[in-house]
């Protein structure tokens, strides 16, 4: 393929990949001593302890099961530290003291007194940013960059701004009271650790509701954080609870009977079991689920701009994100200048120490989740579609995966029906808008959406028939505490964010 | 390359791959802009910019750091790439003497600072300028066509550069004609700038968009591609008359312009940011996105200049600190 050439001859010429001069086919590049410092984020600033036992009634608890698992770094596969695997005599235990809580403190009081102590985590939060970033990525693998531009502030605004709605709940329905559901049952994934917890957390307890949360078994450190951060806000004893352990620990804290809510957010397989577990009783439940993103990008494009939003939609957290941009439909007529754009882009992302803040794309957050990608990218290969990844060099130890694009994609491929999870990009073509409405709902999932182009008239006319719950337009991947988001079908239902996200945790009785 | 959207736009790029088929970009660009018509302006559909996107990327390259020996080859760079600017109504034959001393040994008390790549003035001082430089490799530019505002009659500007380039420029900083851009007539700007260019002769021609006055990035993407199908050898962001003048996003949309342009048809225009570039961080700035943009064969003087009158001594300062770990004063660089 001609396209290819340009990039295989900077290959051959620089030798290696990512720190390596993007020169874009543009003529023999002269050697220049162009590095980028390493510049990590200082790891000392946080302190990480040995063990963590669980968090429950405002104090860190040995676990009852006398059980402890390992949590490590991803990018080094080194330990970090002792966490506790809670048993199902734990996850009593914490509801029995997050009903107490409910009933006998926070449950009662008055929403202006809750807002206060939102607030003040809200601010806590932003003077512990770094603390936060740098054990995020620590734990994660995801790079500081985000770390400390997207997952922390965000989660941060989560509290800001459902604090403002916790005194404000008598207007929010109008016509309706809304209470507090009680206790809310939370688990959620590895992927965002601390803002999936600010998704959840900020409106239950705006609510009125107390929380037992379960962090994912791999990402357990900055939930752990977060605990601090509620002694340190002399939060009431009880109110949030933190239990780790397997996803086993989850099932069981869904299914015990004195909770009132619950709420996950993680794969459409787990999804489908909490949905069973929670069918007959009274819980309240929503769900975020998977996703397979469309990213439908129309000739009339800002092309340079696309493009840029196209690696933000799939490589963002290293394409580990529910909604990412991970099929991209381009329309036929500029597939090919598109697609040498973007082989040209992604041979300059630079993969590799989520702790440098020149790190495009970190690790993969564990060893399976590694292992799934692997699987599907080969399942690509066998089944005809054609492979790019940049040459970059990946560091030796550590869950990394180089950022890959298929192009000749069928909509009968795996690649282009299952999640994948991971930094693979999917390119398929479209001739018409018609087209290109049909294949990206011709999905089981329906979260989020894209599309790009410069004519108002067709983002609206497009966006009306998307079926998915979030549909930017030319952009990607942008999140407000303001703005709901949720899913279609397979996607999940009920939405968090803005104050669609609060309705999921009141009951609206008649005034 | 792949056909881009629009088939004839690609015609006239292909046209330009050599000097004699200029004619028949000439007659295209005629066929489609002259006037207004049920095709509407070929420039009109120029592949546009996305403000928010150019902007977000354009900061989220300010954010990288780059090493200590980059840095130092950086510094040395961004004084290699300077054209040293005064353009003044108080401009004197001392004055430009004392900016070519400083242009040629920018720190006397270290020779292996390297000298400027020009000094910039008006056309009344390019003999002078051309004396002190005598015997050096820095340039002599000159502004022409009615620098800043361009409004005068086209024999005048032609005249004015056949001047100067007598006179001994080696480059001619021309600035377009905003007037007609923005009302639409992109034949009269094109065939402007062709002219000059014959009017230079052998001399470099840079291109100054004026892009304060232009206001949109689709304006700078479309007067970019303008000026390279015209045969500018540079586009240069600004007059430093107007504000604002060169910001980041702005040059990141003209070497974005450039890359097209080139992989379409393998001629390479070099970029000149100019106005209110003053720090050695903003230079490295530039330069990292220069470098994330069009890679190395654009990291050279031939292919990039920064428009400034006071970068230099930051620089100096910058490079004198890395050396020796300490800032020195103002007072120990050189003011001319």
């Amino acid at each position: 393929m001609s396209k290819d050439t340009a990039i295989e001859r900077r290959e051959r010429r620089v030798g290696r990949g990512a720190d390596v001069p993007a020169s874009w086919g543009l003529g023999e590049g002269q050697a220049i001593p162009w590095e980028y410092a390493s510049a990590p984020e200082a790891r000392d600033i946080v302190d990480i302890k040995p063990r963590y036992g669980l968090f429950v009634g405002g104090k860190e608890i040995a676990p009852r099961s006398g059980e402890w698992f390992t949590t490590i770094d991803p990018s080094t596969e080194e330990p970090l530290a002792e966490i506790a695997r809670a048993n199902a005599a734990d996850v009593d235990h914490a509801v029995g003291v997050a009903r107490r809580a409910f009933r006998r403190s926070w449950g009662d009081l008055p929403g202006a007194e809750r807002a206060k102590y939102l607030f003040r985590i809200a601010r806590i939060l932003q003077e512990r940013s770094r603390e936060f970033a740098v054990l995020e990525s620590l734990n994660s693998g995801k790079p500081i960059k985000e770390s400390r531009d997207v997952d922390v502030p965000l989660s941060a605004a989560h509290f800001w701004y459902y604090a403002g709605w916790a005194d404000k709940l008598d207007y929010a329905f109008p016509g309706r009271v809304a209470k507090p559901l009680g206790v809310a049952a939370q688990v959620i994934p590895w992927n965002f650790p601390l803002l999936m917890l600010s998704w959840k957390i900020a409106p239950a307890l705006a609510a009125g509701n107390t929380v037992i949360l379960k962090p994912a078994s791999s990402t357990p450190l900055t939930a752990l954080l977060f605990a601090d951060v509620c002694r340190q806000a002399d939060l009431p004893p009880g109110v949030v609870n933190i239990v780790t352990g397997p996803g086993e620990i989850g099932m069981s804290l869904v299914r015990h009977p004195d909770v009132d809510k619950v709420a996950f957010t993680g794969s459409t397989a787990v999804g489908k079991l909490i949905g069973k577990a929670v069918a007959g009783t009274d819980k309240a439940l929503t769900l975020e689920l998977g996703g397979k993103a469309a990213n439908i990008v129309f000739d009339d494009a800002p092309l340079d701009q696309a493009i840029e939003g196209i690696v933000n939609g799939i490589f963002f957290n290293q394409g580990e994100v529910c909604c990412a941009g991970s099929r991209l439909f381009v329309q036929e007529n500029i597939a090919e200048p598109l697609v040498a754009k973007l082989k040209d882009r992604l041979s300059t992302l630079r993969v590799g120490d989520p702790l440098d803040k020149n790190t495009d794309v970190g690790a993969i957050n564990n060893a399976a989740q590694l292992a799934k990608i692997e699987e599907l990218v080969e399942s690509g290969v066998a089944e005809g579609a054609e492979i790019f990844q940049p040459a970059c060099e990946l560091p030796e130890r550590g869950f990394f995966f180089r950022p890959t694009l298929f192009t000749g994609v069928a909509q009968s491929h795996r690649i282009a029906q299952e999640e994948i999870f991971g930094p693979v990009l999917s390119v398929l073509t479209f001739r018409t808008p018609d087209e290109a409405v049909e294949k990206a709902n011709n999905t089981p999932y329906g979260l989020s959406a894209g599309v790009w182009t410069e004519k108002g008239s067709r983002i609206f006319a497009i966006v009306k028939r998307m079926r998915a719950g979030v549909v930017w337009a030319n952009t990607f991947n942008r999140f407000d505490p303001t703005s709901p988001f949720g899913g279609y079908k397979e996607s999940g239902f009920g939405r968090e964010g803005g104050m669609h996200g609060m309705h999921a945790y009141v009951r609206l009785e008649d005034r | 390359m792949a056909p881009a959207p629009c088939q004839a736009y690609d015609a006239i790029v292909t046209a330009t791959r050599d000097v004699a088929a200029r004619d028949r970009a000439h007659e295209l660009v005629q066929l489609w802009d002259g006037r207004p018509g049920p095709l509407g302006s070929l420039l009109g559909r120029v592949t546009p910019v996305d403000q928010v996107g150019v902007e977000e990327r354009a900061g989220s390259l300010m954010r990288r750091s780059i090493k200590r020996e980059s840095k130092l080859w950086a510094l040395d760079l961004a004084i290699r790439m300077t054209d040293l600017t005064t353009l003044e109504g108080k401009d004197t034959p001392g004055k430009i003497r004392a900016l070519c001393a400083k242009g040629i040994h920018p720190d006397p008390s270290d020779p292996a600072i390297p000298s400027v790549a020009a000094i910039c003035c008006y056309p009344s001082l390019v003999p002078e300028a051309k004396d002190a430089l005598k015997g050096s490799s820095v340039k002599v530019a000159s502004v022409a066509t009615a620098f800043p505002s361009g409004q005068t009659f086209l024999d005048i500007k032609l005249a004015e550069t056949r001047e100067a380039v007598a006179a001994g420029a080696d480059e001619i900083d021309m600035v377009i004609d905003r007037g007609a851009f923005l009302s639409g007539d992109y034949l009269a700007v094109f065939d402007e700038i062709v002219k000059v260019k014959e009017a230079c002769g052998d001399a470099h021609l840079k291109v100054i968009l004026e892009t304060g006055e232009l206001e949109t990035y689709d304006n700078v993407r479309k007067a970019s591609l303008l000026a390279m199908l015209a045969g500018a050898d540079f586009v240069k962001t600004s007059t430093g008359k107007v504000q604002p003048a060169a910001t980041i996003p702005v040059t990141l949309v003209m070497m974005l312009a450039v890359r097209d342009f080139f992989q379409q048809t393998g001629r390479a225009v070099g970029i000149k940011p100019a106005g209110g570039i003053r720090t050695a961080k903003d230079a490295i700035q530039y330069l990292v996105v220069l470098y994330e943009t069009l890679g190395p064969a654009w990291m050279t003087a031939d292919r990039f200049r920064f428009g400034a009158s006071t970068l230099v001594n930051d620089v100096l300062m910058q490079i004198h600190k890395e050396r020796s770990g300490r800032y020195s004063g103002a007072d120990y660089f050189t003011i001319d």
